[in-house]
């Protein structure tokens, strides 16, 4: 019975039967690996942006009851907003787009950094290989310089690595007092 | 109503509700400071613009708290988006008290537009918040203190000579959320 599902799931998805006849479990996308990451980190509090390529991550989010999840207006509301959230006793996570690093920065570093405190952002990293989008580009270079000037770790893990590496970085962020950057790219979003 | 007047009017009643205070960057986080000092104050040195969404955040992990946040017509300006979030998810326990001096007053009162005629009760209205209240003097503000939603009070322009705050950021920090995460005292 199980073979003539995964067969049939080859047929029509090829990438996911193949996975399934392999063993793996098809259900393990990439943005579910990343809700498991923030259910293993014990992330209770969220606030988020939409990105496309956040979407399912975001319905998954949005469903748990034991996440509060703000939609917020803008990225920087978002950072506010989290910080408030840890002061009130929440591990908060902020889900963006990388345009959107750029909307937080001074809350960043004058508030998180200024005043120790932590934060796990989720980045949906637009603008590199394979994107179609020319106005990602400049904000998809920029990402990791930005990240790197400010001192703040980022981490890129592979759909396989997400859950581990998601509940490591509110590790580090929780115990250095800092924001933690994770990206997740195009390649991350489209593999299985 | 000079503004020092209605920060010491806001501290009074956070400690008389027992309530954690948010207050905004610059002069108003100084005067409160030199007024009514308590624990339960969180002072913003920077992050110009986060009073309010900070207070909604904390609002929204401790229900059973009451919040207060002192912000500015030129910091709110810079997040007017705060205004739609409040209308839509702050709890009952949120309180958002503009200062409005329509000025930057902490940088040597540059006029905002407010000055001009921007009405940030009408914006605070039509963004969704069903209780936004005036006030233009103390007996007003005094009510107001008592409400949740939005109150926009009218403030003179102008800094008291107040000295500059005298924690670090981690013991504001520190001794804030001792506070805040301790049980409500009535």
């Amino acid at each position: 019975m199980r073979a003539i599902r995964t067969f049939l799931l080859a047929l029509h998805h090829p990438g996911k039967g193949l996975m399934a006849w392999r063993g793996y479990d098809v259900d393990m996308n990439p943005s579910r690996a990343v809700y498991l990451g923030l259910r293993r980190a014990g992330i209770d509090f969220a606030t988020s942006v939409p990105c496309v390529n956040l979407q399912e991550l975001l319905g998954l989010v949005d469903t748990d009851p034991d996440i509060i999840h703000l939609p917020a207006t803008r990225e920087e509301e978002g950072v506010g907003i989290c910080a408030g959230a840890w002061m009130g006793g929440r591990r908060p996570a902020l889900l963006m787009q990388n345009s959107g690093l750029g909307n937080c920065i001074n809350a960043l570093a004058s508030l998180d950094m200024l005043y120790g405190i932590p934060l796990l952002m989720i980045i949906s990293h637009r603008g590199g290989r394979a994107e179609s989008i020319i106005g990602q580009v400049p904000m998809g270079q920029l990402t990791v310089p930005l990240l790197e000037a400010m001192g703040i770790s980022h981490l890129s893990p592979s759909p396989a690595e997400a859950e581990e590496a998601v509940a490591e970085a509110w590790n580090r962020a929780e115990s250095g007092h800092c924001p933690v950057a994770l990206l997740f790219d195009l390649d991350f979003w489209r593999s299985l | 109503m000079k503004r020092i007047e209605a920060i010491a009017l806001a501290g009074l009643a956070a400690a008389e509700q027992d309530a954690l205070l948010i207050c905004n960057i610059g002069y108003p986080s100084r005067e409160l400071f030199s007024v009514c000092d308590r624990p339960e104050s969180f002072y913003m040195l920077g992050s110009m613009g986060m009073a309010s969404s900070i207070g909604l955040g904390l609002a929204l992990a401790r229900p059973e708290r009451r919040v207060m946040v002192l912000d500015g017509d030129g910091s709110l300006l810079m997040n007017l988006g705060s205004l739609a979030s409040i209308a839509h998810h702050a709890p009952d326990n949120y309180l958002l008290v503009i200062l409005d001096n329509c000025c930057y007053g902490s940088t040597g009162s540059q006029p905002s537009c407010t000055r001009l005629g921007t009405d940030l009760a009408a914006m605070a209205r039509a963004a969704g918040v069903r209780r936004v209240r005036r006030a233009e003097d103390r007996e007003q503000l005094a009510e107001a203190l008592l409400e949740q939603g939005v109150v926009v009070a009218g403030v003179e322009a102008g800094n008291a000579h107040v000295p500059i705050i005298s924690l670090s950021p981690q013991e504001i920090l520190e001794r804030f959320m001792r506070c805040a995460l301790s049980a409500p005292q009535s």
